[in-house]
């Protein structure tokens, strides 16, 4: 297992919202947790992945996300169980969704 | 009239959503708590954020109940340390709170194998309070549909319950087919050969042979309406019953203890078409058990 931070600027501020899950850590699948951050300038990352040395991919990933949603203060956590790039992005994008505002790009 | 929607396609959450009232769940030890499995990351392995289980209160038809659903795509539903505590801390609450049922959307191979004795220490546990539930008068109602089936110590536990409603393809059994075949070889039990493990584990089968109470279609207002027309019905914990059940048992070795398949057992119990039995509906199912064999057969 490997774990990864990352850390993001982002400029969207959310309203107050409760903690939005998505997924489910299966084979080729991943749970994404959505919280409020305690930093307001920044939507950070921390993964859990059971597949190790794929480190640039999930920070392409992250980056691009965070470049069509620009959140800020919100906390990702991610579990992992070997999810392709793609799968990672439609959750990243279905838990985005869930937020208040929709988190539309 | 809705559209079925089939609950062995849902996820634990969504099937909990669908089951209960509208807006009514509040869940206990959610995600965000992270309570998670301590012997996961030792292994190098990926936790879940509710390891593997939802439970909480909510209502059905407007009366309260406890309900926990297992993740079936998680571990394969497997029952850890946490998994098992949270099962049990569940069945505690009722003798506390007296909901008319605990349901119980059960999907797992049994103990987490990762986690050994824990799993196993667990699955007791769970049974031992679930018994406590019953002994109070409380009903434990299992709803088993999901694509992993109900196997091993969960297995164990379904049969503990009050009452058992399970789907066409949803299937339950203590041993998994590849552990039977592992153990005995491939000529006792063929775990490749899927109409042969779902004709013996099956749902049908289990409602033939009163194993399980209710069977319904693949659809989550079916299991909602099944474990609503459940609530309140507690059935009575008593040596007497216990003993009754070995009889039964007993006597169900002896009778068809040489069946080599399920549709042998169907033949000698006088279904008149047991070829057929596969391909019928849930509905027909229950006119086949009360003896009103239906024309159309």
């Amino acid at each position: 297992m490997e774990h990864l931070t990352y850390q993001l600027t982002g400029h969207k501020a959310l309203p107050a919202f409760g903690a939005v899950l998505v997924g489910v850590v299966g084979s080729g699948n991943l749970e994404v947790l959505m919280e409020q951050g305690t930093d307001p300038a920044h939507c950070t990352f921390s993964i859990n992945t059971s597949a190790r040395g794929f480190g640039p991919i999930w920070e392409a990933v992250v980056q691009n996300f965070q470049a069509r949603h620009q959140l800020a203060g919100v906390a990702v956590s991610i579990n992992d169980m070997g999810a392709t790039p793609a799968v990672v992005s439609l959750r990243l994008d279905q838990a985005a969704a869930s937020l208040p505002s929709g988190g539309a790009a | 009239m809705n559209a079925p929607l089939s609950f062995a396609e849902l996820s634990a959450r969504q099937r909990v959503q669908h089951l209960l009232d509208a807006g009514t769940f509040t869940e206990i030890l959610g995600p965000a708590q992270r309570v998670v499995s301590p012997h996961l990351a030792l292994l190098g392995v990926p936790y879940a954020f509710d390891d593997g289980v939802v439970i909480g209160s909510g209502t059905l038809q407007g009366q309260s109940v406890l309900i926990a659903a297992q993740e079936g795509e998680f571990m394969g539903g497997g029952v850890g340390e946490v998994h098992g505590a949270k099962l049990v801390g569940l069945l505690r609450r009722a003798l506390q709170v007296r909901p008319a049922a605990v349901l119980v959307c059960a999907e797992s191979g049994g103990v987490r194998l990762h986690e050994a004795n824990a799993g196993l220490i667990a699955v007791s546990e769970v049974m031992r309070a679930l018994l406590d539930v019953r002994a109070a008068g409380i009903p434990v109602v299992m709803l088993i549909g999901g694509a992993n089936g109900c196997f091993g110590g969960m297995g164990l536990i379904a049969r503990c319950a009050d009452h058992v409603v399970m789907s066409d393809q949803a299937r339950m059994s203590m041993s998994g087919p590849e552990v039977i075949e592992s153990s005995h070889g491939v000529e006792e039990f063929d775990s490749r050969d899927r109409a042969l493990v779902w004709r013996t584990t099956g749902g049908k089968h289990r409602f033939l042979m009163g194993d399980c109470d209710r069977l319904v279609e693949d659809d989550v207002s079916a299991f909602r309406q099944a474990a609503a027309a459940l609530l309140g019905q507690s059935r009575a914990l008593t040596l007497q019953g216990l003993l009754a059940e070995h009889v039964v048992l007993t006597e169900r070795l002896a009778r068809f203890g040489d069946c080599g398949d399920a549709m042998d057992v169907w033949h000698r119990m006088g279904v008149a078409h047991p070829e057929q039995v596969t391909d019928m509906e849930a509905a027909q199912m229950q006119g086949l058990l009360s003896g009103v064999a239906l024309e159309s057969l």
